[in-house]
């Protein structure tokens, strides 16, 4: 297997000493470290976020489908590439970011134009920046950085600000009234998530994300991961996660019913493309997250004396990942739209006291034997 | 100049732009966003002395909370740039205090080597394995609890206080009670009238 590559590495390792050499001629010695530096990160950077559109494409033909199978449709199944029939429907994404891709963006008379377009950039930042510090396996991290956790908590808290300034330059009442719904929506149910999230620092004694992985595992593959003893946390993390990312039944913020579309009434072509790419991101995103801290992330879910199927890989992260974004999916096709003060009342009489009651019950419980998780 | 100065220059100067930004912008909604930038420009400062705790923390509070809300009233507010501007000639004389007060602390800083700030030795770098956050942590919970459990207490009454004075029942608001909602039963609202099926009418 190595022997096939050996050539490519090879000619990696050339092309890597030719840029090398390069740099080290156009900035100098002194900067040249930090220029290469910056290349390679950037390199990683496209590494993460390439396969990350993809997953987002098919996502969107993913729900597409598996709703239209809920609901008893077919879903898309036409668009093919070269015509082949059997892979009927695979091209759908592509078609679709095809027809946004050449639509004419539209900015309304009397909206704020600079902001216009700078609030779907605003809302795809913190779901591609958040990817930094996200462990796929034992090795694969962008940043291994000390305060993972709390790097999240704050880039995700910024995703809000993408729909509010959407909704207020927009210069629109539909979408100034989404845009206000879901500030108030993502504030009150961060405070759920943030104190979700102490818990689970709480149980790793880390804010190190791969550190959160390596305290789940066990000899006893799955019964170690921390689902169990924070079930009631996963669970308030999971449908926070729906509201953080206005996901059905929490998507009042777009409520077509009665604003229309929300916060992105006006936008067309491509804009409005962005906004969707970010949702369907932070839908991943929350996944992964939920995978990594609950799911125990790249662990097997079989105890680690089964050989191969016990071993730790990417692949487990992708499956627990696909299984939970597969449940936001799952949620859209099944509740209906909350009222937005039962959405309110869930948030701050709910999830609040009850995130807040089990961070003193795991510190309580965590000083008794009881307290098997310990490594 | 080093890689590291040409950065905190870069994020200072940004951080200058934003700051002025925010006290000349004629819209107040430019003006808060402008805050958040200055916010998190000031937070990469704090990642370059290795603040990395707080640095975060401040995006976290500052960008992700404070400002979302102030946001939210400023964008609702209908501001009347006339009626703020009455009152500058007789507040002038406050604000010309305040800033040369500030000016003079700015110069006390700056010229920190006529008073003798400059011997102050830089802080040695800190060791690979260093937790900001346990550090933070452990002296907030050991050498400072009481100053810390202190403030704790105060922000609580400040927000009872602040919830206690706004809070005034209205009688004509409609009050839905959900345990009610939920707790109603179908013999409440329909009743079942059974009705034999007729013979279509002769004629």
């Amino acid at each position: 297997m190595s022997a096939v590559f050996q050539p490519v590495v090879n000619f990696g390792a050339w092309l890597w000493g030719l840029l090398a050499t390069v740099v080290v001629w156009m900035f100098g010695r002194e900067f040249a470290p930090y220029v290469l530096y910056t290349i390679e990160i950037l390199l990683l950077i496209v590494c993460i976020v390439a396969p990350l559109m993809i997953a987002v494409a098919y996502l969107t033909l993913w729900e597409r489908k598996m709703i239209g199978w809920m609901q008893v449709r077919i879903g898309p199944n036409r668009v093919t590439f070269f015509g082949i029939p059997w892979l009927g429907g695979l091209a759908q994404p592509v078609a679709d970011g095809l027809k946004l891709l050449v639509k004419e963006i539209i900015v309304p008379s009397g909206a704020s134009k600079f902001l216009f377009i700078l609030a779907p950039i605003m809302a795809i930042m913190p779901a591609l920046a958040a990817w930094a510090v996200v462990p796929f396996s034992p090795e694969l991290v962008l940043a291994d950085v000390d305060a993972g956790l709390l790097y999240l908590m704050a880039i995700t808290s910024m995703g809000v600000y993408g729909i509010i300034i959407a909704g207020w330059a927009s210069n629109s009442k539909y979408a100034f009234l989404g845009a206000l719904r879901s500030a108030a929506q993502m504030v009150s149910y961060e405070l759920a998530m943030g104190f979700a999230l102490v818990c689970v620092l709480m149980a790793a004694q880390s804010l190190n994300l791969g550190e959160v992985v390596r305290m789940q595992q066990g000899d006893w593959g799955l019964a170690g991961w921390f689902w169990i003893p924070l079930f009631p946390i996963f669970l308030v993390y999971i449908i926070a996660g729906v509201a953080e990312t206005n996901r059905s039944p929490f998507d009042v913020a777009e409520g077509e019913s009665e604003i229309v579309a929300g916060f992105h009434v006006e936008y067309s072509g491509m804009a409005f493309a962005v906004f969707f790419i970010a949702e369907y991101a932070n839908m991943i995103l929350i996944s992964t997250l939920a995978s990594v801290m609950f799911l125990g992330g790249w662990l097997s879910p079989f105890p680690q004396a089964w050989g191969a199927l016990g071993a730790p890989s990417f692949g487990w992260l992708l499956l627990k990942a696909f299984f939970v974004v597969s449940c936001f999916l799952w949620f859209r096709a099944t509740f209906p739209r909350y009222r937005y003060d039962q959405l309110m009342r869930l948030g701050w009489k709910v999830f609040l006291p009850l995130t807040i009651g089990w961070i003193v019950v795991l510190g309580a419980w965590m000083q008794t034997p009881l307290w098997i998780w310990w490594k | 100049m080093t890689f590291n100065e040409f950065v905190f220059y870069f994020f200072a100067a940004i951080l200058l732009a934003a700051a002025l930004g925010v006290i000349t912008a004629r819209n107040p909604v430019h003006a808060a966003l402008l805050l958040v930038l200055a916010f998190f420009t000031s937070s990469a400062i704090w990642l370059q002395l290795q603040a990395e705790f707080l640095a975060i923390t401040l995006v976290l509070v500052y960008v992700g909370a404070v400002m979302v809300l102030f946001l939210f009233v400023v964008m609702m507010l209908d501001i009347n740039l006339a009626r703020l501007r009455e009152g500058f000639w007789s507040y002038l004389p406050l604000g010309a205090l305040v800033a040369a007060l500030l000016v003079a602390e700015m110069a006390l800083v700056l010229g920190g080597r006529y008073a003798g700030f400059a011997d102050a030795p830089a802080p040695p770098p800190l060791p690979a394995g260093y937790s900001n956050t346990k550090e933070l942590g452990r002296l907030i919970y050991t050498e400072y609890v009481y100053p810390f459990e202190i403030a704790a207490a105060i922000l609580l009454v400040a927000i009872v206080a602040a919830i206690a004075l706004t809070l005034r029942r209205r009688k004509e608001t409609k009050h839905m009670d959900p345990a009610q909602q939920i707790g109603v039963r179908r013999q409440d609202r329909v009743r079942i009238v059974s009705m034999p099926a007729e013979k279509k009418e002769q004629g």
